[in-house]
């Protein structure tokens, strides 16, 4: 996508896709001597389910980390909603809208599936220590909304049954989906997935994706995801970034990329020099 | 006779007694569900204000009176509501099992016709989608969870709360008519139709009359004293009578509240918390129950084992008879009270039984140590004998009365008559009207004058004069020597073992029984777990030797009481293996009620049965299976025959009944 501007497109599928919302331009993230991401400029469409994709140690969490303010890159500019983000911290990131799910699964192992996504709400809460000590008043009020919130999102993504049930005895493919519960709790304007499906059999990557899906359709939600099987991303995202080394090297609709000479290379393997 | 039998007071129809209902008691609560984490109740007087907003959307929406509207989804406020309204608008509600294959809903809805549906959420329209070019008059599809379906066409689905809203809106316009529709129904209009699973065949539509739903419900309500003060769990699949009766029926008659769990998964959660007074499970929800607590058991402390070996011993001598209301000396009465205390009290409440004042089981015979096992926790669970064709009931147990190899005496205005081959008929106002388009099979069940073949065997208990059934009348045969063959009197004892889930037993024109076993994945992978054996399938874990040991045991157990029975002797179990995959309903080998469809098994495991009489000791075979999502794969194995020891019998001619 050579230009920027607030037009926006419709999808295949009917869907209306808003202006940009999120713009990365020209970011270069350097460990060292080494270069993670060398000049990468992108940008998130409001309401669209954007990918990044591309071989082990491409780049793509990286890439997520630095629009989670996790890294802060060397070079280049992080632009959200019209204007130019200085470099902050993870939590001021969450702050403004911003909300993930991790590669490998961060919950409280020890806290119920309930908790655990009550966290998701912290945001929204704002009442005093002594007001929450005392749980009248303010706090009171606060968390009967925040759990009303919290049930809704439960339900969404129908965890009913374990609500209850403390996350380390869960299996994997529920805590990934307990996961994703926290992040929505959160009631984020993008979410960011890394690998939602890693690790998951057939019929959970099914689930998974409708739930994605599900959750673009249902709030609208931007949706920024990683993910390493092509046959989920092609069907998925409305965009896909691909990232080999660290650089771009496509960047376009799933048919667009799928036929794209670089990518078909970096995925089937060609000799670098 | 029965049949003339009028309704009391004009309330002659479901609309009529949610009116009376409403206006009653309008502030009692008639539905719960729970919702976001939370029990949310509408009252009578709200439920009633709903069902006329969807009724008067419905109008809005063309259903004229005769319409069939199909109902397809779980247990949900919205699903009764809808059963009532459609009912209302002088249409004919059709419950269907939510979990059918396309193709078995397709049968169903192109049978009956209807026009309408409506259906739980995104997988049931996809589903009806599907099937949409086979239903020639389905025109409107109505959802209630909007979710994943903002971008289907529009044109012809409906949310269900919009619906509603049209309704209300329209009010003005369509409410006389609504009530003009409403007060034509009588005691034979149509209250509803249910399609019976059947264990041959297509299903049959069972057309049920207000007079046959409402008078079961009525005579039934009044047999165990029930008051609108009751709670009920629905949670059995609606298009099953027995939840139509229990929901429905006696819900509005007695005007007591329906309460439905949050989801399928929530079920045991949602049970403790509205602790039921009045309750129904078939027989399978009490074994898994049982045996979870039996798997719970083995793995607490040693203590609490000894706590709870004591007290149920104790429970078991005397339980039952406290129960019963029989003489129980002072020190038992104490000791029980104790145990109540310490183990009774906290089990049953765990168990979601603590309230229950009357439950039931049905179905299927119940393992007598099971059925002890509640009983002696002084739950008063009891059988009854029923069928969709009887709006239920045929037999009840009365309070004190009770066994666990009888299912009681006749229900209320229910006639019976026991043929010359051994198979009961009835005769009630809740016999059905007729099968839906299938006057041959109509004339085949009920004959001129009202009596109904149920397809069961028994007789009447000399002692007590209790019913008591033995097995399906067709499958009950005759062994090459002449001598009776009653497959499921065999397989319900071998089903009593907790490691066997299911049985299907051989022998029909055969010199010697032979048997399939399914074993229960729960109670032997827990087994399997404690003794260190591992398995990575169901498969693997059915062809362990140890298991086939623990099985063989069983079996022989079986065969030892069995011979002490002269009549029966003869069907002991002379060899068995196990199956190599659980018998499933979405393969046809089982019915959604999940009974076993003979038959089915019979031709599909053909070589496995030729197996089992030709002496080999094991057999290779390859299986089609179907997923749920319909897909078919096939599983292979390799399975071994055992034979079982058999007590020798004298060769006695017995005359067959």
């Amino acid at each position: 996508m050579k230009d920027v501007n607030t037009e926006g497109y419709t999808t295949e599928d009917g869907r209306k896709i808003g202006g940009v919302v999120m713009e990365m331009k020209n970011i270069t993230l350097r460990f060292g001597g080494v270069a993670a991401i060398t000049d990468i400029s992108f940008d998130i469409r409001e309401g669209e389910i954007r990918a990044i994709i591309g071989p082990n140690g491409a780049g793509k969490s990286s890439m997520l980390n630095v629009i989670s303010g996790f890294y802060v890159p060397q070079e280049g500019e992080v632009w959200y909603k019209g204007s130019r983000r200085p470099p902050m911290k993870p939590f001021e990131v969450a702050r403004q809208g911003i909300a993930r799910t991790f590669q490998n699964i961060a919950l409280f192992e020890g806290m119920t599936v309930l908790d655990n996504v009550m966290t998701g709400r912290i945001r929204q809460m704002n009442a005093g220590l002594l007001s929450q000590a005392i749980w009248k008043g303010k706090a009171e009020k606060e968390e009967t909304e925040n759990r009303a919130a919290v049930e809704r999102v439960i339900d969404f993504l129908e965890i009913q049954h374990i609500r209850k049930t403390p996350v380390g005895r869960l299996p994997y493919g529920l805590k990934k989906r307990v996961e994703l519960a926290r992040a929505l709790a959160a009631e984020p304007s993008i979410l960011l997935l890394d690998e939602p499906m890693a690790g998951m059999n057939v019929e959970e990557k099914e689930d998974m994706s409708r739930f994605i899906l599900d959750v673009n359709d249902e709030f609208g939600t931007t949706i920024a995801l990683i993910e390493h099987d092509m046959g989920v991303v092609m069907d998925l995202s409305d965009r896909v970034v691909v990232m080999d080394y660290g650089k771009k090297i496509g960047d376009g609709s799933p048919d667009e990329v799928r036929n794209n000479q670089a990518v078909i290379d970096a995925y089937l393997g060609v000799a670098h020099d | 006779m029965a049949q003339s039998a009028q309704a009391a007071g004009g309330l002659a129809s479901f609309p009529a007694l949610l009116q009376r209902n409403a206006t009653q008691f309008g502030d009692k609560p008639a539905y719960r569900e729970k919702e976001y984490g939370i029990w949310q109740s509408w009252t009578w007087a709200q439920t009633e204000k709903e069902i006329e907003a969807l009724a008067l959307g419905l109008i809005n929406l063309g259903v004229n009176e005769g319409d069939f509207v199909a109902i397809i989804g779980r247990n949900r406020p919205y699903f009764y509501w809808s059963i009532v309204a459609a009912q209302s608008v002088g249409a004919i509600p059709v419950p269907l099992y939510q979990d059918a294959a396309a193709d078995e809903m397709a049968y169903v809805m192109e049978h009956c016709g209807a026009r309408f549906a409506i259906v739980q959420d995104q997988e049931q329209v996809d589903k009806v989608i599907e099937i949409q070019d086979q239903l020639h008059q389905f025109e409107h599809m109505i959802y209630i969870d909007p979710r994943g379906l903002r971008k289907y066409d529009h044109h012809q689905l409906h949310q269900f709360s919009h619906i509603q809203e049209q309704g209300r809106a329209a009010r003005e316009e369509f409410i006389t008519d609504l009530k003009e529709r409403r007060e034509k129904l009588d005691y034979d209009s149509i209250c509803v139709m249910l399609y019976t699973s059947g264990t041959t065949g297509k299903p049959k539509g069972v057309v049920l009359s207000n007079r046959n739903i409402i008078e079961a419900s009525k005579s039934s309500s009044e047999f165990d004293h029930l008051t609108r003060d009751e709670e009920v769990l629905a949670y059995l699949p609606m298009a099953w009578v027995g939840d139509f009766i229990f929901s429905i029926g006696q819900a509005y008659w007695c005007g007591f509240c329906v309460n439905c769990p949050e989801s399928a998964d929530t079920m045991q959660t949602d049970l403790r918390e509205i602790g039921p007074t009045y309750y129904f499970a078939p027989p399978r929800v009490f074994e898994t129950q049982l045996t979870n607590v039996m798997i719970r058991m083995e793995d607490a402390s040693r203590f609490k084992k000894w706590l709870f070996d004591t007290f149920m011993a104790h429970a078991r001598k005397v339980g039952p008879a406290i129960l019963d209301g029989k003489q129980v000396s002072g020190w038992d009465r104490l000791k029980y009270k104790l145990g109540n205390l310490f183990v009774y009290g906290p089990l049953k409440d765990t168990l979601g039984f603590g309230r229950v004042r009357v439950g039931y089981t049905a179905g299927e015979a119940i393992g007598p140590e099971i059925f002890d096992f509640y009983r002696s926790l002084g739950i008063n669970l009891k059988q009854l004998y029923g069928q969709t064709e009887a709006s239920v009931f045929i037999t009840l147990q009365p309070d004190g009365e009770v066994r666990s190899d009888t299912v009681g005496v006749p229900a209320p205005g229910v006639e019976i008559r026991i043929a010359d081959n051994g198979e009961v008929f009835y005769r009630s106002p809740g016999t059905f009207e007729y099968y839906y388009k299938n006057p041959e099979s109509t004339a085949d069940t009920k004959d001129a004058e009202g009596w109904v073949a149920t397809g069961d065997a028994g007789f009447f208990d000399e002692d007590n004069g209790h019913l008591r059934i033995i097995d399906r009348a067709k499958d009950v045969g005759k062994m090459a020597d002449g001598s009776l063959f009653a497959p499921k009197y065999v397989e319900n004892k071998l089903k009593f073992y907790p490691n066997i889930l299911e049985a299907v037993v051989f022998g029909n024109g055969r010199d010697a029984c032979t048997a399939f076993i399914n074993i229960d994945l729960a109670a032997v992978g827990n087994w399997a777990e404690r003794n260190n054996i591992g398995y990575a399938s169901y498969q693997e874990l059915a062809g362990h030797p140890k298991v086939l040991d623990t099985i063989q045991a069983h079996v022989e157990e079986v065969n030892r009481s069995l011979a002490e029975d002269p009549m029966l002797a003869h069907t002991q179990v002379h060899r068995f293996l196990v199956l190599h995959k659980e018998l499933d309903a979405d393969d046809g080998e089982m019915t959604r009620t999940r009974k076993v469809r003979r038959r089915i098994v019979e031709d599909k495991f053909s070589d496995l049965i030729t197996a089992l009489y030709d002496g080999s000791d094991e057999i290779f075979t390859k299986t089609e299976v179907t997923y749920e999502d319909g897909r078919k794969g096939s599983i292979s194995a390799t399975l071994q025959i055992r034979d079982a020891a058999v007590v020798p019998v004298q060769t006695q001619k017995v005359a067959a009944e």
